[in-house]
């Protein structure tokens, strides 16, 4: 059992958070026409299913939701037990398209570089955003988010979790004890 | 379910849970072969060797190919073209080959045992891509991953096996595989080339293929070895097809929606005809490309993880 440090979002502040994230998705790109999302297994897709929904409640446009594996593209896969291997399918050409990628947590910022170069091997985007829901700081990789939910500067003995309904039952993003 | 093992040597040392890994795996890595840029970074800076004491196309092309999709480096060595030929051991072979440290070492020899051997002396990992009459596991796990991929299912189907079972290493590993599953597996051929061992494991055999064909779901047809003398236990080439070749009349005896499976190199007009093997019913070219998409996964699995 996981011993939970702290509470940072509840159901309602989680949904509010993902609105603020979609607004300015909108805003930063004056409209939503051109853009693709891309949502990183597993939270990143379930968010970014949530954002599309957003998206299509305020503008009405339905866009495309790519979802990404970066087992292929890990840069620690020779320090691991053999990790299982998702499907990655991305139904649209990125070819001069702005996508928005999205994942829960942003920490090292390795997950983000893996993402890219993912992305980059289905072709040459014009801009590729990152939108994450909580950035937790403690960065090895000089990338940073077009879009946090909110930041949370979290000690190494911590853990940030956010659990989504779709796949823990239900909404919140907590910190707790790291393994 | 992790995956644990060093060498991939035998479908008998697998469990079936492993052999689900190997196939769910393998779907992730199909799709790369269908993009554009036809590469993932994942086992890059690893050396995967093929070693090569019998011919081959499919199954050297397809390892290598799976292994550079993967960005590893890859080196052929054939027999006929290694040190083989001026009397250097296997062993030998194998521990120099060791020194340069590769990764993977995919081998075929015509002796059973030989991957088994190497992997007891050599660190990395050991593949076997084909060893005498004993097992070829990458072809059955493709086989397998061809069936689950048309069917939709492993379970309930009826797979018959025609042709020189008692040479075929693609017979024993597709046995193998199929038998962690509730299948009904039918060898057939002619007496002399149905090994007795079969109904131990479970296996019906048939000398008449228009029995043996009914109601199959799927249809595995194989060469005769003759590299292994499988010519000498048959009176002629043209009886074996007289009796043996699958025709479009056999076809029509299975289910309306069987597959005919085919490992390579077919013997066109021995054991399958031209029709049969050009025919809406044939999967035996989507074999070969799932073949890629099932080395890829074995690779990933086995240089993958904690060194």
């Amino acid at each position: 059992m996981e011993k939970k440090i702290l509470q940072l979002l509840d159901r309602k502040a989680l949904g509010r958070t993902i609105a603020r994230i979609t607004h300015e998705i909108i805003e930063r790109n004056k409209g939503c026409e051109d853009l693709c999302l891309i949502g990183v297994r597993t939270r990143g897709v379930n968010l970014g299913n949530r954002i599309k929904a957003k998206i299509k409640e305020i503008e009405g446009i339905d866009l495309p939701l790519g979802i990404l594996d970066i087992t292929m593209y890990r840069d620690d896969l020779f320090k691991l037990k053999v990790p299982g291997v998702k499907k990655t399918d991305i139904p649209f050409d990125v070819n001069n398209r702005t996508i928005i990628l999205i994942d829960d947590v942003m920490h090292t910022g390795r997950t983000a570089r893996a993402a890219i170069d993912g992305i980059m091997d289905f072709g040459r985007p014009k801009k590729i955003q990152l939108a994450v829901l909580v950035d937790r700081g403690e960065r090895e990789l000089p990338i940073h988010p077009d879009y946090a939910g909110i930041r949370y500067t979290a000690n190494p003995e911590e853990e940030v979790l956010v659990k989504l309904k779709e796949v823990d039952g239900k909404d919140e993003v907590v910190v707790v004890k790291a393994k | 379910m992790n995956w644990t093992k060093k060498d991939l040597l035998s479908i008998r040392e697998l469990s079936k849970e492993e052999i689900l890994l190997i196939l769910d795996t393998a779907e992730s890595f199909k799709d790369i072969s269908r993009r554009d840029v036809k590469k993932v970074p994942t086992l890059r800076g690893k050396t995967v060797i093929t070693l090569f004491y019998e011919p081959s196309t499919r199954t050297r092309t397809s390892f290598e190919i799976a292994a550079k999709r993967l960005s590893a480096d890859t080196i052929n060595i054939s027999s006929s073209t290694s040190s083989y030929v001026k009397g250097e051991t296997l062993k030998d072979t194998a521990k120099n080959l060791e020194s340069m440290r590769p990764d993977v070492i995919v081998i075929r020899h015509s002796m059973p045992g030989a991957p088994h051997m190497l992997a007891k002396i050599l660190d990395f990992s050991v593949v076997n891509g084909g060893d005498g009459a004993h097992e070829h596991p990458t072809q059955a796990l493709l086989d397998l991953f061809t069936i689950r991929e048309k069917k939709g299912k492993i379970d309930g189907l009826k797979v018959v096996i025609i042709g020189d079972i008692a040479h075929s290493r693609v017979a024993r590993s597709n046995i193998f595989t199929l038998r962690n599953f509730n299948t009904e597996i039918v060898c057939a051929g002619p007496p002399t080339m149905i090994p007795p061992y079969l109904e131990d494991l479970g296996v019906k055999t048939e000398f008449d293929i228009n029995r043996a064909i009914k109601n199959a779901d799927v249809i595995m047809m194989l060469r005769i070895q003759k590299e292994r003398g499988g010519v000498s236990f048959i009176p002629s080439i043209k009886e074996y097809s007289n009796l043996y070749c699958l025709k479009p009349e056999h076809v029509k005896k299975a289910k309306k929606d069987v597959i005919i499976m085919h490992p390579g190199p077919m013997n066109r007009g021995v054991e399958i005809s031209d029709e049969v093997a050009d025919g809406p019913y044939s999967v035996i070219l989507d074999q070969v490309e799932n073949g890629v998409a099932v080395r890829m996964a074995i690779l990933y699995l086995l240089v993958g993880g904690e060194a």
